[in-house]
């Protein structure tokens, strides 16, 4: 049991070094398929088994190497210097969703690519993609996090360029993997000056001597950037429409859950790793206006779109907004304890909440707008139409989809968008107007798809095609499934594994003692 | 005075990433910057006289330098490599379907 | 597309000296520097060399692309195996070293003359990661050199991303 957190992480891993030699010996029709989703399936089952040890037991760390898995500090060294992994109820809250959307994803794949050659290297860098993106958010160490930061960005540009033969894709590739490395150049130089600094790569290690001097600022301000960058809030936005949308429709729903791997990180840097000792109301701040440039222009610029998969990454880029809110307000309390406890925590579970949601009905969308372009051929509204009459399973998935988007009861994007209102009224009655404003347009511009895609009369071009296969309502359902399931029981999802992904993010000493022992 | 340098290539990397309108430039540009991280890693291991940390055959009575910013820089230039080899391989493409170099023709995708 | 007489025989005879010396780098990567990642960075130079110096069709009728993408996914099986193999202690732990077998000899403290069995499961990963970085390096130069034989874009052409 002590093995798990390497275990979700490696099983995927192997699997996918694996699948060029199962491909090579034959090895039966849907052998790559059938392995994925195996080891998949293994690293959701490691992540609720990995979830419920870190209630029971606190954070857990995973030395690698080392003769004992939680031997953090070798004999006679006051720094860790193995690289290890650390779970604590944050890291693994943000993992579970992120296998949870992995393996709708691929379980979806296996129709959605019938047609399309290459299928063994697809299934390479989705797990790779897979393995980057729980490597970032189970690691301990900050250089690993760049490397895994950097495996997740080179996976999701192939796989954005997986249709190689629409120049479309190789233009988003390209624009995705240029900005996506100079990102990570940027948190390589942060890294650079951490540890010239404190002669550690370990967060807790780091964290624990934090002086917040003027490296460190730079150091700040660089991670900070590049990882919101990285999770396409606002200023920093402009690769991440067109990766979405060119990317075939698994790989959206997963480039979601990657994303947020980067607000994760972010987070991770903002309370973890520099905590009280910085600012925390300017930082605070910085993030809050990123997340509301984030929700409007997300919003505003979704409202024109006319293709479908380009509206939905305009609207991932608004909800995204949403979780820096959040989080961005818990953390310009973070200094305050009783400001902190009356409404910080609150939003922050909101933020957090809302991440989960969003990588579930934002995935289930996406899923949906793949479905429609697999059986009409087409992503352009305008041409859509009357798509109920012949697929009305993707129509049910689309409009719990919708619903949970733009924040309707009983789905669960209006629980998390409920917490976010009421604590971050209480913080400052603006923002809080500002967020609920952006929701009603969310759902203006998805009853717009809704209307002209799925309503309508139905169209003489798309009168013979067929409801999607069954792969692909498999992995649509599981999606629709969590999504009415958070909907339904948002108490029960708060109070297991929402409200500990919270605390420990506040609780910095905790997250440092387990490495450092209890000095 | 490396880290002169460092600034110094950073700000030329990132030049050419901007304001370059060859995509093959901008690939050097990636790189360039690249190379200013690696070595602003290495400057930061450097201590005097001292010798590279590895005791086959290594002479005697010398300072040797901690080897975690070089482990760091040789990561960083595996990446670097898979990077660069992506970007090129994708630059490849684009070049197949648009007949240009020029980012001024890649304008597919607006909005 | 075959360079001249003198370009191809002083290719011919390289060849072997650079597959040796990076087999030379791998073997003692755990007691100089350089190690796997190098040593299959030169090994997988002499594909540099073979390809320009031959033609692609001379390379490909000696080198099929399946030896090679083996190479790359069993080099990466193999290490990650071995890591796996020291999940009695931890993941990565190094249960080979001192243990007096192969590689097992007790690694001396302080200057030494380097001793090749020492150290545990470090050469075996050096040339995990050496049979790796060939294949992989390789294919990728291969595919490159494919890609620009590649006519203006139509559907049909098979192409391989890295």
């Amino acid at each position: 049991m002590e093995h798990l957190p390497i275990l979700v992480v490696a099983v995927p891993l192997f699997v996918a070094f694996a699948i060029p030699l199962i491909d090579k010996v034959g090895g039966g029709r849907y052998a790559k398929e059938g392995v994925t989703v195996g080891s998949l399936l293994f690293s959701l089952i490691g992540m609720i088994l990995l979830l419920k040890r870190v209630a029971a037991l606190g954070p857990q760390v995973y030395v690698f190497g080392a003769a004992l898995p939680t031997l953090t500090l070798p004999t006679g060294m006051k720094v860790p210097i193995r690289i290890m992994f650390e779970v604590d109820g944050m890291s693994a809250f943000m993992a579970l969703s992120g296998s949870i959307a992995a393996l709708a994803a691929a379980i979806y794949s296996i129709a959605y690519l019938k047609d399309e050659t290459g299928k063994d290297r697809f299934y390479v860098l989705f797990l790779l993609l897979v393995v980057g993106m729980l490597g970032m958010e189970l690691t301990g160490d900050i250089f690993n996090f760049f490397v895994f930061l950097e495996i997740s960005s080179i996976a999701s540009a192939a796989l954005v360029a997986f249709r190689y033969y629409k120049a479309e894709s190789i233009e988003a590739a390209i624009k995705y993997m240029v900005v996506g490395s100079l990102s990570a150049l940027f948190v390589l130089i942060a890294v650079g000056f951490l540890y010239g600094k404190y002669d550690a790569l370990n967060f807790a290690a780091i964290a624990k001597r934090m002086e917040f001097s003027w490296a460190d600022k730079i150091a700040l301000a660089l991670l900070v950037v590049s990882l919101a960058l990285k999770c396409g809030a606002v200023p920093l936005h402009m690769w991440l429409p067109d990766a979405y949308a060119e990317a075939p429709a698994s790989v959206t729903a997963l480039l979601v859950s990657v994303s947020q791997a980067s607000l994760y990180g972010l987070f991770r840097v903002c309370f973890s790793l520099f905590g009280v000792k910085m600012s925390t109301l300017t930082v605070g701040w910085i993030v809050i206006i990123f997340g509301v440039l984030s929700m409007f222009i997300g919003v505003t610029m979704a409202l024109v779109q006319k293709e479908i998969k380009r509206l939905m990454a305009f609207h991932a880029i608004s909800q995204t907004g949403y979780m820096l809110l959040g989080v961005g307000v818990g953390l310009a309390v973070l200094g305050n304890p009783f400001d902190l406890k009356s409404y910080g925590l609150m939003a922050m579970k909101g933020g957090i909440f809302h991440i989960i949601n969003h990588a579930m009905y934002k995935g289930l969308l996406f899923l949906t707008a793949g479905a429609v372009f697999y059986r009409a051929g087409t992503r352009d509204l305008n041409k859509l139409g009357g798509l109920a009459h012949n697929m009305p399973w993707t129509t049910v998935y689309f409009i719990i989809g919708a619903a949970a988007i733009a924040g309707l009861p009983p789905f669960n994007g209006f629980a998390s968008k409920l917490m976010i209102y009421e604590s971050v009224y209480k913080f400052n009655p603006i923002l809080s107007i500002m967020a609920m404003i952006v929701s009603v347009l969310t759902l203006a511009s998805f009853v717009k798809i809704f209307q002209s895609a799925f309503l309508g009369p139905q169209l003489p071009e798309y009168k013979d095609i067929k409801e999607a296969p069954m792969s692909m309502l498999v992995g649509m359902g599981i999606l629709a499934f969590v999504v009415v399931f958070f909907g339904l029981f948002p108490e029960l999802i708060v109070r297991t594994i929402v409200d500990p992904a919270a605390k420990a993010l506040v609780d910095q000493a905790s997250y440092i003692s387990k490495v450092m022992g209890g000095m | 005075m490396p880290f002169v340098v460092v600034g110094v290539m950073l700000a030329l990397g990132l030049y050419a990433i901007l304001f370059s309108k060859n995509l093959i430039k901008i690939a050097i540009g990636l790189s360039i910057v690249e190379s200013a991280v690696n070595l602003f890693l290495i400057t930061l291991g450097y201590v005097k006289g001292a010798v590279a940390p590895i005791y086959t055959m290594a002479p005697a009575g010398k300072k040797m330098v901690l080897p975690t910013p070089q482990a760091l820089t040789l990561t960083a230039i595996v990446i670097g490599l898979a990077t660069t080899a992506m970007l090129l391989s994708l630059i490849v493409m684009a070049y197949k379907h648009y007949g240009t170099l020029d980012i001024r023709e890649l304008r597919r995708l607006r909005g | 597309m075959r360079m001249s007489k003198i370009v191809r025989t002083i290719t011919a005879l390289l060849f072997w000296a650079v597959l040796v010396f990076g087999f030379y780098i791998v073997i003692h990567g755990h007691l100089t520097p350089g190690g796997g990642f190098q040593g299959g960075a030169v090994i997988a130079s002499s594909t540099a060399l073979f390809l320009i110096a031959f033609s692609k069709d001379e390379f490909l009728r000696k080198y099929k692309d399946v030896f090679l993408s083996v190479a790359e996914s069993g080099g990466l099986l193999l290490f990650i195996s071995i890591a796996f193999l020291g999940i009695g202690a931890t993941f990565f732990y190094n249960f080979m070293a001192n243990s007096g077998g192969i590689f097992g000899s007790p690694t001396p403290i302080g200057i030494n003359d380097g001793d090749l069995n020492t150290a545990g499961t470090l050469p075996p990963m050096n040339i995990a990661v050496g049979l790796e970085v060939f294949g992989g390096l390789s294919l990728i130069l291969l595919f490159m050199f494919l890609g620009a034989y590649l006519k203006p874009f139509s559907k049909e052409s098979e192409v391989h991303e890295e």
